[in-house]
């Protein structure tokens, strides 16, 4: 590897993972973070969506950087990621099918979701297509990890189960264990984030505010 | 009677902020003090009014499956809805950069106030969220689309000035350090959003 990721690049895709996490620190993409985590399996798809639309849009838009006329980006910028989205949501009609009814409104959603506006007026305008690639790899997998922590703690406590599969064994059942149905509902997801928050602002003090 | 129906259910029941977690991001990012936050409310209503009515036509008469059957019985068969993304986003796009320039040329006081966050818009979840849902509800005429258009913009504006008002009085309490600015004004919002689950249910009898 040695070459291929210098210390600079190394940064720019670990960075998103922890200190810069687009969710937790850059507060960029938090609608469909919240919406799609009821469980494991389409918090896990979006990720994957997600990563690859970033990563991919990064390239595009900074191949095209010296090319773009500053008045007209953001609409260029917004037709390069309608495309890319497009594509993605019709793969996923044709091979995950309940997944991406699942998904509905908010595959579409990834277009105006901030994670790709930030990234591609943040970085992508401004450096090469290898470092945005891996920025914005960097960047979806942040975002991925996240959606998939607060999709797992989601799916356990309110339905027993992950990826669909029963994991609570029948017999705490017996004995009087129940579901929490507010797992399920939207607010909890919201509650989770802000734990993830506080977990990870007590452990970097720098990023605290005032 | 319909149309009012919508308009009182997306306000409380299906609210933007708190039941599908639309427009996030500007949420949270500009909810620091009331008068900006209602700017900003006021700024989506305006623009929710005048895209989702637009898409919505476009949306039956030319990118519906059969929705171009107008054009004669050849056309009958054409599903365009692959398009929609683009279509939506392009209309919300260019009717955002109108809007801006017609109320910079005609109302340069609301401009003032509205100015920063008018180009914003383009890229809030809310905007695109609306429009994605209208074509999933399948709005029977352009009453109940407007209606909608109105009760989102209205719910979510009522949303951001509430969370506003309390992040306001909040500045005086003494929050846990690593909670404080972002991860308070989360738990913040689900609590508003356990609220407003008492109004599921609500809507105006036939």
């Amino acid at each position: 590897m040695g070459k291929l990721l210098s210390e600079k690049t190394k940064k720019v895709f670990l960075g998103p993972l922890n200190k810069n996490n687009p969710i937790t620190v850059q507060v960029l993409g938090i609608c469909s973070a919240l919406a799609v985590t009821a469980e494991l399996k389409p918090a896990l798809v979006m990720g994957i969506s997600v990563t690859i639309i970033v990563a991919f849009s990064n390239v595009i838009i900074s191949l095209l950087r010296n090319t773009i006329p500053n008045s007209i980006r953001i609409i260029v910028q917004l037709v390069v990621v309608a495309a890319l989205v497009t594509v993605v949501s019709e793969i996923l009609k044709a091979f995950a099918y309940d997944v991406s009814v699942q998904l509905s409104v908010y595959i579409g959603l990834i277009i105006t979701n901030c994670i790709l506006m930030g990234r591609l007026e943040a970085f992508a305008m401004a450096n090469k297509p290898w470092a945005s690639f891996i920025d914005g790899l960097g960047n979806g997998f942040g975002y991925a990890w996240i959606l998939v922590v607060i999709a797992f703690f989601r799916e356990l406590f309110g339905s027993g189960s992950l990826f669909g599969f029963p994991i609570i064994p029948e017999k705490l059942y017996e004995w009087g264990y129940i579901n929490n149905g507010l797992m399920i509902l939207p607010p909890m997801a919201l509650i989770l984030v802000a734990c993830i928050i506080w977990i990870q602002r007590s452990r970097n003090k720098e990023l605290q505010e005032k | 009677m319909e149309a009012l129906n919508i308009f009182v259910k997306s306000i409380f029941v299906d609210n933007m902020i708190f039941a599908y977690f639309l427009g996030m991001c500007s949420y949270l990012a500009v909810s620091k003090n009331v008068k900006t936050s209602l700017g900003l409310g006021i700024a989506v209503i305006f623009v929710l009014f005048i895209t989702l009515p637009v898409n919505y036509l476009l949306e039956t008469y030319i990118l519906k499956e059969g929705a171009l059957a107008w054009l004669g019985p050849k056309f009958a068969t054409v599903d365009l809805s692959y398009l929609s993304f683009i279509i939506f986003i392009a209309v919300i796009a260019a009717i955002t950069q109108l809007v801006e320039m017609i109320v910079e040329k005609f109302t340069p006081a609301l401009y003032n106030s509205l100015g920063i966050f008018l180009p914003l818009i383009a890229v809030n979840c809310a905007i695109m969220g609306a429009s994605l849902f209208m074509q999933q509800r399948d709005f029977a005429h352009l009453g109940e689309a407007t209606g909608y258009a109105l009760g989102s913009g209205v719910g979510w504006a009522l949303a951001i000035v509430g969370l506003a008002a309390i992040r306001e009085k909040m500045e005086y309490s003494n929050v846990p350090t690593p909670l404080r600015g972002l991860g308070i004004a989360f738990i913040t919002v689900a609590l508003m959003g356990m609220a407003f689950m008492c109004f599921s249910g609500l809507g105006i009898p036939e």
